[in-house]
Order: C-alpha cells, then structure tokens, then sequence
C-alpha cells in the first residue's frame, strides 16, 4: 500500500486547499491518472498518481487547506498488500496475496450485505461521473439492487443533467478564475517586495530569423509549420549556456544555478488571467519537438487540463506579448527564479545594413534579472547572446 | 426453397464434388451407409467409392490419410461422426493440421476440411452429445466454424474449401431435421464474421450453431415481457469476431453468453473476458452465461433437457441480468 501525499508543485508552494476527488475508494487508478484538483496560490492544479492501484481511503475531504507532504489517501498498489495497515487474519502468511476479501467480488447476483461497497454498474458509474451525479444516493433497481444505467438518468430527471454540467462549470470557472487571480497577486508581490530586479533591452533584427521561418514553413504541411515563438526560445536557452546566472532560482540566501533550461511559458488565457506550464530541457530540443510540446501546453492551458507536474521546475520564464502589439514589455521575475525574458511585437524598422538604410523586422527584447544573483554586465552579454543566435536561425 | 439442414449439407457436398475433382469425402460409413446422420445418402452412388470412401474404424488414420491428401494437393473432406469420437485424432488435428504452415516456414498448407457432429439432445448419452468445440477453438492454426442457419450450412462448405488452412465445420446433430426456408442468395455466407440475427437494444445473447434457434425463441419470449434482446450468432468461433460482438455490447451494455459446452472453461468464458477486457465500461450489469451442467450428458430424455441450455433457462437468465426479480 502506498500514500498519495500532496505534491509540492514550486519550489515556492507551502500548501494547497483540496478542491475535488476524481476519484473514490475502490476506483482503480494508474500512474499518471490525475485524481484530484487542489487549489494552490498558482491556481488550481490536477495532480497526478505516482503508482497504479485502488483508492483505498481518501483522507482529506473538499475544502481542507493541508501542508505539502501531508497523506492525502492511501492507494492500495497492484492487488498486492505489504506493510502493517491491512489487518490479516491468523495463519496468512505474511509474504500471501491479498486475503480473499481483498479480491475483486464474483458477481454473483445476490443483494449485498450491509457494509459492503454499493452496486453501481461500470456503466452508470462512467455516466454518473459525467453528469456530475453522485450514484451512492441513487436507489438502484438493476440486478442485486445495483444502480444502472437507467436509474442515473432518470434520478439525474430530464432537465437536470445539462443545467447541472452547465452550473458547476460555470461555478468551477468562476472559482478557478478568482483563485487564479489570487495566485499571480501572490506571486507579484512576493516577487517585487523581494527581488531587486535590474532591466535591460534591446532591439534585435529579426529578418534572418523570420525569412528562413517562412522559407521552412513553405515546404512543411500545416499541422508542421513553426512559429517564431519557438526560435525566441531556442535563442534564450542557448544564449543560457554562454550566461548560465540567468538560469534557476535564489533560494535560502543564494542562487541556485541550474544546467538544465526549463523554460517557463506564460500563457494569457482567453477568460482573462494566465499560466506558465513549462517547457522541459529546450537546450536539448529541437525546433520541431519544441514546437509539438509548445502546442500542445498551449491547447490544454487554455482548456484547463494541465498537470500539476507542468506547472512546476521552470528555470527561467520567457513571455511575449507580441500579439498585442506593445514595443517593449518590463516584466517581473517569477520567484524563485533569476530572471525573466519578454519579447515586444515585430515592427518594421529603418535600420542601416551595410551603411544603407533598409526596413527590416525588429523585436525588443527585454530582460529583468535578480540582482543579487548577476550585474547588468552579464544581462548586456546575455541580450547580446541571444541577438547572436538569432542571426543564424538555421544553427539552432 | 423449403428444404433441411442435412439437404442443405447434402446439396453442399454435391456442388462441392461437381465443382472440383480434387475433392473427396470420406470417414466412417458415409458411403455404402450414407452416413451416420443420413447426410452424404445417395452421394456414393452418383460419385463412386473413389470419391466417397469408407474408411476403417481409426479416426486417427483417417484424418492423418486427410490431411496427408491435402498436403498432396487433394481437397479432402473428412467427416467425424462425433466431436467425442475426434478425441482419437486430437494428436493428427492439432500437433500436424493446425502446425505445419508455421513448421514449415510457410511451405506447406493443409486445405483439409473436418465436418464432425457436435451437441446433445437426441438421446445419444454421454459418448455422443458433448459440445467439445472450444477445445479446437483454442489451437492456433484452425479455423473453427459453426453453422447456425440453413444459408450458413449450405454455404459455409464452399467456403472452408476455399481456404488454405484447416478448417473444422461444426454441425449440431439437432439441426439436421429441422425444416426451413432457404434464401436464395449464397452471397450471405461468411465464416469470418458473426452476425447478428435479431437487433434489439436492452441485451445481447451471443450464440452459435445448435443454440442459435434456442436463443431467438428466447429473444421472441422476452419481448413479450417488453425486452428487446439482440441475437448475435458467432458462426466462427476461431477466430472470434470481437468487432461485432463488443459493438453489440457497446450498443446494449448487457451481454449473456449462451454456449452448450460445459461452463468451467467454455467459449463463453473467453468471450465473457473479452467484453470484460474491451467494454468494461459500458456494462451495465454483470455478465452471465447460459451453459451445460457440468456432468457427462445423460442418456435420460428428462435429464438430458435438463443439463442443456433451454429457451426458458435463457429467459430466466436475461430476466436476471435485466434485473426484473424472477
């Protein structure tokens, strides 16, 4: 048996109010199943199983605030039972299976005796589930007494099942957008009242760049094309090899410098508010794999499906308000890390080029850096680093 | 066209021997005789004994002498007079017919074709009327087929014989003299997809051969008392048709399983897994399965209805996975 604990999800968070189970006991779940929703100061988060089993006890109920680590419910794993928890009867031995009563019931059809789990049948549990229905208070009319199919339809009555869908989400959105709200506030403050934060910018010439994009999306099918978002960040975690002090966190008095680029991504989200899931280890991606996972964060940030694990261990944060048309962005650093980049739009410039005026595509970028960890000196090499790199959009 | 099962077989073999010089049936006492069940009567006379022969009392020898034709190039027919009686030949069935494709890299086929008797309900005891079709259903190598309706068992032959690999034609002996109307088209034969009989949309009966008659009636019953039963007759029961059988499924959430081998271990049992493994989620009650008692079938006519699957005991069994209290 194992504990399902509550996960820090940063390195930052202290601890989190349970929102929902997706789950009961006697469900079985696998790793990598999110199970339940908790509601931390970055908004509310899925979190996921770390081993395959049956929910045994769930021991935190809705609404309670608990600290990281605390036992959030046990997980029986695999139909096998190790440790002190499970009471065995005399004369099992200890290294046996599971004792009888632990395996799956014959469906034998006889009402079941008191105590025991109600008769829901797979299919009305699924259906219950979607209508947001709770089938331990249905009375059930199938085989034994079981709850069917039917019983959940007809208890969920002929209106009920979509104005319920209907009200709980908006309920659920209401909720999630406050909190969210709540949590970048949190994070904000914490992060001006404590980090001292030094800018610098500068304008890049971005026609190299976006002339070889177009070059590649013109031989590559729709579903394939890349953005230009996704050569600013191959840029950022390159030039982080050449000024690793922009990468990781300052934690107990010091910076923690990291190796591995995890690039935060901020994402404004259509009902207002934002997320910043994370892109792992984008020094060792390529432009394509970038792309795909880029995507993919993209579309289940703005449907409310991310994992908790992707909100978490970003190095550096990277945000680009270039669709809103805005020069130059200032941004704040998202503590515990070291800096932040921002991106403007892509303007149309008059800049020199081999001492002739011509108009090129250009792009400010901005960093803000912790000044306990680097000077402005190493944030200047930084910019320029990523200028560089940007001029030989093909190497990267 | 009104006609029988066993004419439908007969009319079978005929066309099969007009057809095609290459094939042959033989076994115990289908020609002088006319078989054991009447079936091949009058074939002998109009093919001669080259091409229906009598063979001796060895199952063994003859279904090794079929399958050494077919390895020849022949297109043999053999027939054993019981699935009981096939027990003999097991080691020539399993460990030559069903592995030589694969031990031989693919070399040599084994068109043979085995038409062998099955079932109970004649009063022919325990020697006679076991359902042992689940045994050939799990050797690799076998195509394991079972006639349910007149156009199957008319046409299911043509296309045994059509296919490289061994192929096993179950026929239950309770069919033979039932009477009915014979469609026209042959083109609706298929050995490799069950089908589904009667469409309804409250459970699925998955049946086959023997009991598929059974099972209608039952569906027929049940409706009267507002259940609307589908019937999906499995006609090959190896491989089996997963498709249309979970679509069944997914479509009724219930499923019954009407088989007339013994339970511990029958056909229904693997079907039964199957819907378990790939629709779990869209049952709504918990599976069950009509199948034979667990005893040698008795000679007794009382007691041999009683050990077998019966139109009421399907009844009884839908009306308890539909949950009405019977």
């Amino acid at each position: 048996m194992s504990e399902f604990r509550l996960p820090s999800l940063g390195a930052d968070m202290k601890d989190a109010t349970l929102r929902e189970w997706f789950v009961e006991p006697g469900d079985t779940v696998t790793k990598g199943d999110s199970i339940a929703a908790v509601e931390t100061d970055k908004g509310i988060i899925d979190i996921e199983v770390f081993e395959s089993g049956t929910v045994k006890e769930i021991l935190v109920q809705p609404d309670e605030k608990v600290p990281v680590g605390t036992v959030l419910a046990t997980i029986r794993s695999g139909g096998k039972t190790q440790g002190h928890a499970e009471p065995r009867k005399a004369g099992v031995s200890e290294d046996k299976q599971a004792p009888p009563e632990d395996m799956p019931r014959a469906l034998n059809i006889q009402p079941p005796p008191g105590g025991e789990r109600k008769r829901i049948s797979p299919a009305a549990r699924k259906r219950a589930r979607e209508l947001s229905v709770d089938p331990e208070n249905i009375v059930g009319t199938g085989p034994g007494g079981a709850v069917t199919l039917e019983d959940v339809a007809s208890s969920a009555g002929p209106a009920a099942p979509t104005g319920t869908v209907a009200g709980t989400a908006e309920k659920q959105a209401e909720a999630a957008a406050s909190s969210m709200r709540r949590a970048i506030a949190a994070a904000v403050v914490r992060s001006n009242r404590e980090i001292p934060h030094y800018y610098l910018s500068t304008s890049i010439d971005l026609t190299p760049a976006l002339t070889w994009l177009e070059q590649q999306n013109a031989e590559r099918p729709l579903p394939l094309r890349l953005v230009y978002a996704i050569l600013l960040l191959k840029a950022v975690a390159g030039a982080l090899q050449k000024v690793p002090e922009m990468n990781g966190f300052f934690m107990d008095d010091a910076a923690q410098v990291k190796d591995d680029v995890h690039v935060g991504v901020a994402i404004s989200l259509r009902s207002g508010g934002l997320l910043v899931p994370t892109l792992r280890d984008v020094h060792r991606k390529n432009p394509d794999e970038l792309m795909a996972e880029f995507s993919d964060l993209v579309n289940r940030a703005r449907s409310g499906h991310l994992r908790g694990s992707e909100l978490q261990d970003a190095t550096i944060t990277v945000t680009s308000l270039g669709e809103q048309g805005v020069d130059t962005v200032f941004p704040i650093i998202y503590p515990p890390q070291l800096a932040i980049v921002g991106f403007g739009s892509i303007v149309e410039r008059v800049r020199p080029v081999n001492r002739a005026p011509q108009v090129r595509r250009v792009i400010n970028a901005s960093l803000a850096a912790d000044h306990r960890a680097s000077d402005g000196h190493r944030g200047a090499l930084f910019l320029a680093e990523i200028d560089r790199l940007l001029q030989e959009p093909e190497r990267l | 066209m009104k006609t029988t099962y066993r004419e439908a077989m007969r009319s079978a073999l005929q066309e099969a021997l007009q057809q095609d010089e290459r094939v042959f049936l033989m076994g115990e006492d289908v020609g002088r005789y006319g078989g054991c069940y009447a079936v091949s009567k009058g074939l002998q006379e109009e093919f001669g004994e080259e091409r229906i022969r009598d063979t001796p009392l060895s199952e063994s020898a003859f279904v090794g002498a079929g399958i050494g034709a077919a390895l020849g190039g022949m297109r043999p027919i053999v027939e054993v007079m019981t699935v009981n009686f096939s027990l003999l030949c097991l080691d020539q069935i399993v460990n030559n017919a069903a592995t030589l494709r694969h031990m031989s890299g693919g070399q040599f086929s084994v068109p043979v074709v085995l038409r062998m008797t099955t079932g109970a309900g004649r009063q022919l005891a325990a020697q006679h009327s076991h359902s042992l079709e689940c045994w050939y259903a799990h050797v690799p190598g076998l195509r394991v087929i079972a006639p349910g309706t007149l156009e199957d068992m008319r046409g299911m032959l043509r296309l045994a014989l059509e296919d490289p690999d061994p192929v096993i034609i179950f026929e239950h002996n309770a069919l033979y003299n039932r009477e009915g109307e014979l469609a026209e088209d042959s083109s609706i034969t298929d050995i490799r997809r069950a089908a589904v009989r009667r469409n309804g949309s409250d459970v699925s009966l998955i049946c086959y051969g023997g009991n598929l008659h059974k099972t209608l009636d039952a569906a027929e019953q049940l409706a009267e008392g507002g259940i609307d039963a589908e019937v999906v007759d499995l006609r090959s029961l190896r491989p089996l048709d997963d498709e249309t059988i979970l679509a069944s499924v997914r479509k009724t959430h219930r499923a019954v399983l009407i088989d007339e081998g013994w339970r511990s271990g029958s056909l229904a049992g693997e079907i039964g897994m199957r819907i378990a493994e790939q629709a779990f989620y869209d049952l709504d009650a918990p599976l069950a399965r009509v199948c034979s008692a667990e005893v040698p079938i008795p000679y007794a006519a009382h007691l041999e209805h009683a050990a077998l699957p019966q139109v009421d005991t399907i009844v009884e069994k839908v009306r308890e996975v539909m949950g009405q209290n019977v």
